[in-house]
């Protein structure tokens, strides 16, 4: 752990950085041009719809998409233009927690937690097992080792997912939808768990959600983007007390406004366009 | 015009994906052969448990259905011999239509059958449930870690499965051999394998060889480019089965008139 590393280092210093990042899926662009730091130890929360492109924003900062354009810094190292050993050398600084856990079903719970060790250390069986115990005690899992993740409920899963993903000791830890798919209470569990993450480590969190109880619960700092580009970004405070439409209309939940007939729909598209894209441009 | 460019279009697509399974074949084979030198370990034991799956237990319903076609040929063969009274000739016919064309292209399909689609479904589902994008965050390479033991399994069982189905056909021909030919059973055995020269069973091992390595790297290319949702894993297997079986028909023709031709 670098706690007494984290200490010395100061809060402004940006672990990860986005530098006018461009996402394309063939002719479609994704994600048109974001920009954020995050800093060290803080937890950014990445809110959004479906469809506003905040899966793919994720997947490109662990590397699973190639950005089209912009720069990607993770530590100061450009993860766009690095070599595949690179890569796998950025890749062990971070750790994800997916959506549905994806733990490989053909091994145990040990076996999964303990696999990025395996695969790139030299570690003896010995240390391995007690460095597994740990993980799996940090996240409220000691005794499961010896599950198939069949045989564990959603909210398990996720949290053998952490344990996962905490094992090489990441810098920065991405969370994909923590509470998707789990009922209130153990949601509820899993956003402890990322507190405490934040409480005991000082580690750097990113996390997608939709869950606004969660996002203000766990965020230092929120983005919340929309169709490809950021709408604001700023402090749990400074959203909460933001008066920009479309934050508003997300945190308040409200539905897009309702079409009556043909003729509110063509003044709505007509009045709707340009006053979107000015508040876009306005912060983005 | 319109045809023209369909057919333009349908060769480009069909030469673009042999290039996607050249590359799958050439990175499998970069992590068997070179990487474990580099400090890669292959999974081993991944290998051998794959090779298990692919190979002894596909055991019981390869000899089953081998037998049959053994026996089967030994009929058909004996129609046409019949006339000439060369029945005696059977042993001869079955045993080596078995070893050069029937017992690699039988084993492939039923390897296909069992192991191909299985391929497909296992990395599909695993593309579906984002463990495949796991593995790629822990800097896992999914070729190492799925692909390259199961080419390593297919490459050593297919070869000899198919010795396996090639004594069992011979052991389907003798029924007939026996039951109408007057043979014995030594003397039926004893007759394929007279007529069997080396150059027979090794064209048929190289093909089992070639076929190994497709059937895999048809399997597992439809199941890493399984799109998203729990229905692309039934189209992704049904892909691999179909695609599998065509491109090992090539790849036996291919072979076949390379032999011929090379006077084998």
């Amino acid at each position: 752990m670098s706690t007494g590393q984290i200490l010395s280092a100061s809060q402004t210093e940006p672990v990860l950085s986005l530098r006018n990042l461009r996402v394309s899926y063939g002719e479609r662009e994704i994600l048109h041009g974001i920009s954020f730091d995050v800093m060290r130890g803080e937890t950014l929360v990445i809110l959004g719809g479906s469809g506003s492109g905040k899966s793919t924003l994720l997947r490109t900062l662990v590397g699973l998409e190639k950005p089209s354009a912009g720069e990607i810094l993770i530590k100061g190292q450009n993860l766009a233009k690095t070599s595949a050993a690179e890569m796998d050398e950025i890749r062990r600084k971070i750790g994800m927690s997916f959506q549905g856990g994806a733990l490989f079903g053909s091994m145990t719970v040990g076996e999964n937690v303990a696999l990025p060790l395996r695969e790139h250390t030299k570690l003896e069986d010995s240390t391995i097992e007690i460095i597994l115990r740990l993980k799996l005690q940090q996240v409220g899992l000691e005794g499961f080792e010896y599950y198939m993740p069949s045989q564990l409920s959603g909210g398990m899963k996720k949290r053998a997912a952490v344990a996962r993903a905490l094992a090489m000791d990441p810098e920065i830890l991405f969370f994909d939808e923590p509470s998707a798919g789990l009922d209130p209470i153990i949601a509820a569990g899993v956003d402890e768990l990322i507190l405490e993450l934040k409480r005991a480590f000082h580690m750097t969190i990113i996390v997608v959600t939709h869950e606004l109880a969660s996002a203000f619960l766990i965020a230092d700092r929120m983005l919340l983007i929309d169709k490809g580009n950021i709408v604001a970004l700023g402090t749990t405070e400074e959203m909460r007390s933001s008066t920009q439409p479309r934050v508003r209309q997300f945190l308040d939940r409200i539905a897009e406004p309702e079409v009556s007939g043909e003729l509110d729909y063509l003044q709505m598209l007509t009045a709707e366009r340009p006053d979107a894209h000015s508040s876009a441009g306005k912060r983005g | 015009m319109e045809f023209v460019s369909q057919l333009g279009s349908t060769t480009l697509d069909g030469l673009s994906y042999l290039g996607s399974l050249a590359s799958l074949g050439a990175r499998a084979a970069y992590y068997t052969v070179v990487a474990p030198f580099q400090g890669k370990p292959l999974r081993f034991q991944r290998a051998i448990s794959q090779a298990m799956d692919t190979g002894v237990r596909a055991l019981p319903i390869l000899s089953l259905i081998t037998f049959f076609i053994g026996l089967i040929l030994a009929l058909q063969a004996a129609y046409e011999l019949r006339k000439f009274g060369a029945i005696s000739a059977v042993a001869t016919a079955v045993a080596v239509t078995m070893s050069r064309e029937l017992g690699p292209l039988i084993t492939a399909i039923v390897v296909i059958g069992r192991s191909g689609s299985a391929f497909a479904a296992e990395i599909g589902t695993m593309k579906v449930s984002e463990e495949i994008d796991a593995l790629e965050t822990m800097a896992i390479s999914p070729i190492r870690f799925l692909v390259a033991p199961k080419f390593l399994a297919m490459m050593v069982m297919l070869p000899c499965l198919t010795i396996w189905a090639n004594a069992m056909g011979i052991l389907g021909g003798s029924l007939f051999g026996v039951a109408q030919a007057d043979f014995t059973l030594v003397r039926y055995i004893q007759a394929s394998i007279d007529s069997l020269l080396l150059r027979d069973i090794t064209t048929g091992l190289v093909k089992s060889v070639m076929f190994g390595v497709t059937i895999t790297a048809v399997g597992c290319l439809e199941g890493l480019s399984t799109g998203a949702g729990a229905e692309q894993v039934g189209r992704s297997t049904t892909q691999a089965v179909v695609k599998s079986i065509f491109l090992v028909v090539v790849v036996d023709l291919f072979f076949t008139a390379l032999f011929f031709f090379a006077g084998n």
